[in-house]
């Protein structure tokens, strides 16, 4: 079916469109054929919201021959003929019009405007719609990219933590069974959240914090005392909705190029707070500055920026410092809340 | 004959797995355990070890860079979690690598490896250099260069290495008015530097070329670079064209 039918606003505006059409059309043909005013638009406004739904109908036919496809002949003779034949029943139309309303061959004078019009309106209908599946392609295009970015992320879960946790559990199982038991389920509950997260538009921050505590807790087994993990968020920010794994690649990061290239560890510290409507969270880490510049530098924040980006526009900021051997990140974007 | 190992991990569990295994096997004695690569390159100039089980990803120092600072002969087996390089590392300079986690009969294949490669008269001539820039990811320029100085390790980062320069079978590496010696070939570091920071303008000089002042006529068909500092470095005729298509022609 034509999108159109599926926003009711838009067919009003639509149908509307073409009412100031007839309008139009019928000061047009009131002086060839002399015809008073109510006569012109009781001829001019059933044809026009007549041909308004035959102007939906290259929806179909540019569908079947969209632009840039090899076929540019066989494009030309099915959008013409199309317009000859709509064309036709407009004029047809108008003519059956003119005899129920008792205009009888008074309209003839003005038929070489109708049809000069009917073409155009046509023709100008299939213009429009090449511009809408255009339109539309590109939205498509901008989902698709999001999808895969979002996919993208979710195998970025990487296998070096995970190649690396199954050893520390291998290392665990004969001289801590417990803590190994723990750290399974540990992995598994973060492996089984990740997994849920992506099929979905938006989690509340507390699931997304609850991810990163998890991520947090199972880091803690394999670095030990390498890692010390503060933790300040309010409990203001709980139910705000945020892109699922938005937080994730920085609390990695933040291990990543952080703690694991300190020979005696640091602190992650993560904040969040809930300021004019905003959520404001900070993720800070201390690094080496001597070690050399992350590999594949930056993906995991150029993507959280761009999710940022495609969700929240102009509204949402992701800061990064580095000073001295802190390295922080900041977001900041507005906490919406889903009433329930 | 017992082979003398050391373990280098800068997780406590993953060198303590590898400890109890190890013990098990019992034809191995760790001779020391190290958590970076500054220890580690320590531990084998004083330890002298037959075995090295390395880590790759670890604070400081990687693993790359470690086996860039010790010398032969010692028998490497890379130990990590997923390293789509960890095969590369292998064939150019390791007995063997093993995968995290890994079994004993794994290990002790790797072990078995590394006792026919130690028990071989004529070891493989390696480089240990030359043989972790093979190991290196291909396409990847180095952003810094690591250099042992008796028991010290220096650390110089592109942006502050000046000029390096062929001496015999080592290259002098000139940073901030000092000079560090490393045993490489000057073909080796320059297909490891960044082409379009550094230029080989001699046979015997790369230049890093934000440090240029100036080329200057020096006989007929010969030129020198003067670098910021002062100093004069030759040029050869095929170094100052390489230059130019670089810097382009008003240098």
């Amino acid at each position: 079916m034509h999108p159109i039918f599926r926003n009711t606003t838009m067919l009003g505006a639509y149908l509307g469109l073409w009412t100031i059409l007839a309008a139009a059309m019928a000061a047009l043909i009131r002086i060839p054929a002399d015809l008073t005013w109510s006569q012109a638009l009781s001829v001019a406004v059933p044809l026009c919201l007549f041909y308004a739904f035959v102007c939906l109908t290259p929806w179909y036919l540019c569908r079947a021959f969209p632009l840039g496809s090899a076929r540019v002949g066989r494009l030309l003779i099915n959008q013409v003929g199309a317009a000859v034949l709509a064309c036709a029943l407009w004029i047809g139309v108008a003519r059956l019009l003119a005899f129920a309303t008792d205009l009888g061959p008074q309209l003839n004078p003005a038929i070489p405007q109708l049809v000069v019009l009917g073409l155009l309106l046509y023709l100008t209908s299939v213009a429009l719609h090449y511009a809408l599946l255009a339109v539309e392609a590109s939205r498509e295009a901008a989902l698709q990219t999001r999808d895969a970015e979002l996919r993208a992320l979710k195998s970025q879960i990487n296998p070096h933590f995970l190649f690396n946790c199954l050893n520390s559990i291998s290392a665990l199982t004969s001289t801590d069974p417990v803590r190994a038991r723990e750290m399974c389920v540990l992995l598994s509950d973060f492996l089984r959240k990740t997994l849920g997260l992506g099929e979905r538009e938006s989690i509340t921050w507390r699931e997304e914090l609850e991810l990163a505590r998890t991520y947090l807790e199972v880091e803690q087994v394999r670095f030990g005392a390498r890692l010390q993990v503060e933790m300040r968020v309010d409990d203001a920010c709980a139910e705000c909705q945020v892109p699922p794994l938005v937080l994730q690649p920085l609390i990695e990061n933040a291990i990543k190029h952080g703690i694991a290239t300190m020979v005696d560890g640091g602190i992650v510290r993560l904040e969040g707070h809930v300021e004019n409507g905003n959520l404001a969270v900070r993720v800070e880490n201390s690094f080496d500055p001597e070690a050399p510049s992350p590999r594949r530098h930056g993906l995991g924040l150029r993507n959280v920026r761009s999710r940022l980006q495609t969700r929240f526009g102009d509204a949402a900021h992701l800061n990064l410092a580095a000073e001295d051997s802190r390295f922080s990140a900041e977001m900041i974007f507005p906490c919406h809340k889903i009433n329930p | 004959m017992k082979l003398r190992a050391i373990i280098v991990d800068d997780e406590e569990l993953a060198r303590q797995i590898l400890r109890e295994y190890l013990d098990k096997a019992g034809e191995v004695e760790i001779v020391a355990e190290c958590a970076n690569g500054f220890e580690a390159v320590k531990a084998v100039g004083e330890q002298r070890p037959d075995l090295l089980f390395l880590d790759i990803q670890m604070p400081k120092l990687d693993g790359f860079e470690v086996l860039e600072l010790i010398d032969p002969p010692v028998a490497v087996i890379f130990v990590t979690a997923y390293d789509q390089y960890a095969l590369k590392a292998f064939d150019a300079a390791a007995v063997d690598y093993l995968l995290k986690p890994f079994s004993t009969e794994r290990l002790g294949k790797a072990l078995e490896r590394a006792r026919a490669l130690l028990s071989d008269p004529q070891p493989r001539a390696l480089q240990a250099s030359d043989l972790a820039a093979a190991a290196r990811p291909p396409g990847q320029t180095l952003e810094r260069v690591v250099v042992k100085d008796g028991t010290k390790v220096h650390i110089i980062p592109i942006a502050k290495l000046d000029y390096v320069e062929a001496q015999d079978d080592y290259i002098a590496l000139h940073s901030e008015k000092k000079q560090y010696l490393k045993q490489q070939t000057i073909s080796s570091i320059e297909a490891q530097l960044d082409p379009a920071r550094f230029a080989r303008v001699h046979r015997s000089y790369i230049v890093n070329l934000e440090r240029i002042a100036r080329i200057e006529p020096y006989t007929k068909d010969s030129r020198v670079a003067v670098l910021q500092d002062g100093t004069q470095l030759a040029v050869s005729r095929s170094g100052y064209t390489r230059l130019k298509e670089l810097l382009g022609e008003n240098i």
